[in-house]
């Protein structure tokens, strides 16, 4: 069994917008479908005593200290956006979508 | 909409509501939630930025101390279990409030889980189940332009500012709170209330609901008796307290009459309306909500340390409810009375007022009283309202050093809140205090005994009662400045009569 469908590839592409032809949701469905197999063999390995792993180094607590630190400057920050106005990001109007928070 | 809308009472006559609350809590850390860009609310647009917060190639988020610590409190404060070991996670969407497309959040380990909070309404205690408390960054600001001004209708582009985007940002999430029936608005609106005091007392955030620093979600679901609970929908942009409890009612109000025609309430997001009081459907909601949330690999597992936590706990202060008790038993006031403080918002300013050395009752009349009518008028709130506690305190230091009466009193309140100065200098600068030289005003009371015979010999017949008119008549030559009771002694006093 396929560990992922064309139907779910086709749904991450859209909501990643990309715009996806027919063909490429084939070709993108048996490639992502070999990675995640592969990644899968992983999961067989590791038995119960090993708990799931999402950091590589076994580290916790990792803070810093609330003090300002000098950041960028406006030209500096819109220096790579394709384009911005009033000192502000340019980007196209993106409706009808859940927004964070 | 053109539907009439059920009243209120058959409603809630005929179906039970169902609220749950969000809210979000901007922290009054200096820097970011993981960069150390400031925080402080203004500023021009993209002026405090970094790698980090632009979710630049290679830039790495480094959680912030205070902002973990503050969350804590929060989360002690509510009776809530902190978690032993919590992670970060990806929260993502396509939306261009957040230049990683993503925003880190916490979803099923948040730091703090489980606890409650108790509100007051109508006297009674209700408690309502805290769910949740989780840490994550706040959005930046989208500007809608092109067609129709700030709305995203008809917009074609969007301007965004990046100054608030990674603020850390506190969402708090009540359980379902079933069965206030008829209270439920006012539920809401003390639960919020309460907590807002809560978070103002732990000095975490400055809480301004004006300001977006506490931003409340509403759910509301209603059911007939004795059923399972219904649809709920999820108003969002509720920014008073009295919205809160106006959002709630409007909701069950709509709910009612869709269920009345035999209609079904669809889960959504809807909008509420400031100037009506209605709310409106938000967003469609026709792609399924996805945001793919997984461990965030960039922010190693919080564990806070046991023994930190119970530090904190220990260190918090005492709950505003307790507190607010404490000063009403203080202060001497009836249920009542310590009501109508609260709704004044009046309970820290008499706090401190008194603090600054007022009597309880002194600074309670002139927060109450005068001040409290200014602030109506100019439609302002009573700490807004241009005296402060420390002026008020010594304004009522001059009335019990006998330099002011009530009524000059009042004359150099009104110039405080005009912004002329201190009590003390408004009164020497505009020369409104009392007449103490004795000289002057028996000078004063001679005059008004020889310009008015016969009510003299009355006095000096025994006819006490009689004085008051050559009080009034000294008052007016002293341009109100003396005090009244030293001239009614000094006539009685010049005209042989016992008072």
């Amino acid at each position: 069994m396929a560990a992922i469908s064309r139907e779910e590839v086709a749904h991450l592409a859209r909501l990643s917008r990309l715009a996806v032809t027919e063909e490429e949701l084939d070709t993108f469905a048996g490639q992502l479908d070999v990675i995640l197999q592969s990644v899968a063999q992983v999961g067989e390995v590791a038995a119960a005593d090993i708990p799931p792993t999402s950091h590589s180094v076994p580290l916790t607590n990792v803070l810093r200290d609330d003090v300002v630190v000098p950041g960028l400057t406006p030209e500096e920050a819109l220096s790579g956006a394709p384009d911005a106005e009033e000192q502000r990001f340019r980007v196209p109007r993106i409706l009808d979508e859940d927004v964070a928070s | 909409m053109t539907t009439t809308l059920p009243a209120y009472d058959e409603v809630v006559a005929r179906y039970e509501p169902v609220i749950g609350l969000e809210t979000h809590v901007e922290l009054g850390t200096n820097t970011k939630m993981f960069c150390g860009c400031p925080t402080d609310f203004g500023g021009a647009p993209n002026t405090r930025v970094c790698p980090v917060c632009l979710g630049l190639p290679g830039s790495l988020p480094v959680a912030n101390k205070a902002a973990i610590e503050a969350t804590i409190r929060i989360g002690l404060a509510l009776n809530c279990s902190i978690a032993e070991w919590c992670r970060f996670a990806r929260k993502n969407y396509f939306y261009p409030d957040m230049p990683k497309n993503f925003q880190i959040s916490q979803y099923d380990e948040p730091l703090c889980v489980d606890g409650y909070l108790d509100v007051e309404v109508n006297g009674e205690l209700v408690r309502i189940g805290i769910e949740r408390v989780h840490l994550e960054e706040d959005t930046g600001k989208t500007l809608h332009v092109g067609g129709a001004t700030g709305r995203i209708h008809g917009a074609t582009e969007s301007l965004v500012d990046y100054n608030r985007a990674g603020i850390p940002l506190v969402e708090i999430v009540t359980k379902p709170v079933p069965g206030t029936g008829a209270l439920a608005p006012e539920v809401a609106r003390a639960y919020v209330t309460e907590l807002r005091d809560v978070i103002r007392s732990l000095g975490v955030s400055d809480v301004r609901m004006e300001e977006g620093s506490l931003r409340c979600d509403v759910n509301t679901s209603l059911n007939l008796p004795g059923q399972e609970w219904g649809t709920r929908t999820e108003t969002k942009n509720v920014n008073s307290l009295r919205s809160v409890e106006r959002a709630v009612r409007s909701e069950m109000l709509r709910q009612a009459s869709v269920l009345d025609a035999g209609g079904k309430i669809t889960q959504e997001t809807r909008h509420f309306h400031e100037d009506s009081g209605d709310t409106t459907p938000g967003r469609s909601k026709e792609t399924a909500t996805d945001y793919r949330y997984f461990p965030e690999p960039d922010l190693v597992p919080l564990a806070p340390d046991t023994a930190w936590v119970a530090e904190l706990k220990a260190a918090l202060p005492e709950l505003p409810r307790l507190h607010r008790r404490r000063l009403q038993k203080q202060w001497g006031l009836s249920d009542l009375d310590m009501q109508s403080v609260l709704n004044a918002g009046a309970v820290e300013l008499i706090e401190q007022t008194v603090a600054a050395g007022a009597t309880p009752a002194a600074a309670r009349k002139w927060w109450l009283g005068e001040l409290s009518r200014r602030a109506n008028e100019t439609g302002v709130e009573l700490a807004d309202v241009g005296a402060t506690p420390g002026q008020v305190a010594e304004l009522q230091g001059l009335v019990d050093a006998g330099k002011l009466n009530d009524k000059l009193a009042r004359t150099v309140l009104e110039g405080v809140v005009a912004g002329e100065g201190s009590p003390t200098e408004i009164m020497t600068n505009r020369n409104l205090e009392v007449v103490s030289d004795t000289g002057a005003l028996t000078a004063a009371v001679d005059e008004a005994i020889a310009a008015n015979p016969g009510i003299a010999d009355k006095v000096r017949s025994g006819k006490v009662a009689a004085a008051g008119a050559l009080v009034g008549a000294v008052m007016k030559t002293t341009r109100g400045q003396a005090d009244a009771k030293t001239v009614r002694e000094l006539i009685l006093e010049r005209l042989g009569a016992q008072g």
